[in-house]
């Protein structure tokens, strides 16, 4: 789409915002709105949705008429794997424990590194692990397992 | 004299053997994260939140604080040593930080750095005594109606101040007010944009936000570029300034000082606007302009003070009134509210221990900085050299833990995910995340003071232009957005976010 939209970064920020403003609208419709001097609770959200709709609504314009730069290659390969790192820690810390889901983390994120290698992954993973054991549950006292009900036969 | 009797009560209350303890852990795990790039004072204070909770209020707020002022010390330690900026704020020490150590001068930079910012410490300490008591008590006679009208100013100031596009600015406030409105509404208990999750009746903690955006986005930004770091001098010997080095470095620190002090103080200021306008100041008005990029110690010591300076005075907004100028007083503010404070001026009048304490700390971890950091230099001289492929898992791990230890829960993980993806998309598109950061902090304030204002005038908006503090704030605001849109001043403020 080079022809029509010529400053993508002013286009999609403008897009995200269009969504946003738009959203905190639609679903405000489902509250009470009162009135200027009791508001209700859609009547704040209600008001920064249309200037965020506004807003949205003049970025989108400008890209249209306005060059700009490019839009910087998304690393989708390390997002997913850093994400993903992380959403298993959370899947994990509760059922398997913190040593687990602390290793778990560290071995897959540092895999979205060009540099990565597995003994040396592995090896940061259980050293930090015993660590968070050591800080976040023998000093610090949260009330967390260090292998959870998973691991427990 | 009440100041006397009011910095004594701050010298016992930092004085305790605990206090000095955490002041110290502060200013050393600031200075760490501040020598290393990738790791920045939000991130960290976001991580370690949850770990002060067991604190007394005092121990963590000087804790924290002295993370953010001593993560400024740090960054100059790597923008002099590797040419990379440990933190935004040492940028453009960088520039002339690095080819002084290039020239063999590393010491002397290092040693400008921080005594530059011991100086600045000590006048921006000395300026927050000063001035926050009066700020204090004219923001007592504050009713709603003020308070919505400085939130809007300092809503604006923040927009204003950002580097980038101000379309985009102002969107990312809007966005964080929105993000701000989640959870039940206070006056009517109806659940908002909760999408009936019972996970976000109580809203979206600020912690996990900060850390979605500033630990997690940045990290994968981090991860595309393949940082190598050349360390100019394993040993850094020199650390003398001779007596002609002070003659050159006096004006210009004090030239940084009074800067910084003053942008610190806007909302959206704060340190790194503050150095990045001391050297460009600095290079109009220095005698030896022609050095600047080629070494000149000037360059080092301006925007060193200014962003110290800087990082100091912006806790006056944050003490006095309760609104954050940049993200990290933003957090701070979420820590005081956990430990049970409401953030306004009535801290200073109900907990003056606490407010002194902290100011008074401040300056004892300024000293602290100066003692330590310079012999201590081999030690994060080492620290820059742990490369970053075995950095950023471990730091993923401590959001992690962080985040889960707030609520024991794991959609608060999940959901620190989507905003570290959140804060990745924005950085792809040049939208700066701390417009969003403060409109989410101020966002469910900015609601309650503009209701509880048009319910006391019985509805009448005028009430705003009416009451002469709320429409000097407003005609500020308006101002500000009237100066910043005129093209003249539009360029201006580009240039000022320009290295060079």
């Amino acid at each position: 789409m080079p022809s029509l939209i010529k400053h993508p970064k002013d286009f999609w920020t403008g897009v995200i915002f269009l969504i946003v403003g738009l959203s905190a609208i639609l679903i405000g419709l489902d509250y009470n709105m009162g009135t200027a001097g009791r508001m209700g609770p859609a009547y704040f959200p209600s008001v920064l949705g249309g200037l965020l709709t506004l807003i949205g609504a003049i970025a989108v314009a400008r890209s249209l008429r306005h060059q700009g730069d490019a839009i910087e290659k998304f690393h989708i390969k390390e997002l997913a794997i850093v994400l993903g790192a992380v959403m298993l820690f959370g899947g994990l810390i509760r059922g398997a424990g913190l040593v687990p889901a602390a290793v778990v983390l560290i071995v897959v994120s540092a895999y979205a590194s060009p540099r990565f290698k597995w003994y040396e992954a592995l090896l940061l993973g259980v050293v930090m692990a015993g660590f968070a054991y050591l800080v976040f549950i023998k000093l610090l006292g949260l009330p967390l397992a260090a292998f959870g009900p998973w691991l427990q036969f | 004299m009440e100041i006397i009797s009011n910095l004594t009560l701050g010298l016992e209350t930092a004085f305790t053997l605990t206090n000095l303890f955490y002041c110290l852990v502060g200013v050393f795990v600031g200075t760490a994260v501040g020598v290393l790039p990738g790791l920045g004072p939000v991130a960290t204070i976001a991580m370690l939140l949850p770990a002060t909770f067991g604190l007394p209020p005092i121990s963590s707020l000087i804790m924290l604080s002295g993370i953010y002022y001593g993560a400024q010390y740090g960054g100059s330690t790597t923008a002099i040593l590797v040419n990379l900026p440990g933190e935004s704020s040492s940028v453009v020490t960088a520039i002339d930080g690095y080819q002084m150590a290039r020239n063999g001068q590393a010491g002397k930079a290092l040693a400008t750095a921080a005594l530059g910012s011991f100086f600045a410490g000590t006048v921006a300490t000395i300026l927050l005594a000063l001035f926050a008591p009066p700020l204090a008590e004219l923001a007592l006679k504050f009713g709603p109606a003020e308070y919505f009208s400085l939130m809007v100013l300092g809503l604006v100031a923040s927009v204003v101040l950002a580097s980038g596009s101000l379309l985009h600015a102002i969107g990312m406030v809007l966005v964080g007010l929105l993000l701000g409105l989640v959870g039940t509404d206070v006056t009517s208990g109806t659940p908002r944009y909760t999408f009936d999750l019972p996970e976000l009746a109580d809203g979206i903690n600020f912690v996990i936000v900060a850390m979605g955006i500033y630990g997690i986005g940045e990290i994968v930004r981090n991860l595309e570029q393949d940082q190598t770091r050349n360390l100019l001098a394993k040993k850094v010997s020199g650390l003398m300034l001779s007596k002609d080095d002070f003659k050159r470095i006096f004006a210009p620190v004090v030239r940084g000082t009074v800067l910084g002090s003053a942008l610190g103080m806007l909302p959206g200021g704060g340190a790194m606007l503050a150095s990045f306008a001391a050297y460009s100041i600095e290079k109009k008005v220095s005698k030896n302009a022609a050095q600047f990029g080629k070494g000149a110690i000037e360059g080092v010591a301006a925007p060193e003070a200014a962003n110290n300076a800087g990082a100091q005075t912006s806790f006056i907004p944050m003490l006095t009134l309760g609104i954050p100028s940049n993200p990290v007083m933003a957090l701070m503010i979420g820590a005081m509210i956990i430990q049970g404070i409401q953030p306004g001026p009535a801290v200073m009048t109900e907990q003056p221990a606490l407010f002194w304490g902290l100011i008074v700390s401040m300056w004892i971890g300024n000293f602290f900085l100066v003692v330590l950091n310079l012999p201590l230099i081999g030690l994060w001289v080492k620290m820059i050299m742990v490369p970053y492929h075995r950095l950023y898992p471990v730091i993923l791990m401590f959001c992690a833990i962080g985040v889960f230890s707030l609520n024991s829960s794991s959609f608060d993980i999940y959901l620190m995910a989507l905003f570290g993806l959140l804060g990745y998309i924005f950085a792809k598109l040049n939208c700066e995340p701390a417009p969003l950061l403060l409109g989410f902090i101020i966002g469910p304030m900015m609601e309650e003071y503009l209701r509880r204002a048009l319910i006391l005038s019985k509805s009448d908006p005028l009430v705003f232009i009416q009451r002469p503090i709320s429409a000097v704030m407003l005609a500020l605001a308006v101002l500000a957005l009237i100066a910043v849109l005129s093209p003249n001043l539009k360029k201006k403020r580009e240039e000022a976010f320009k290295e060079d």
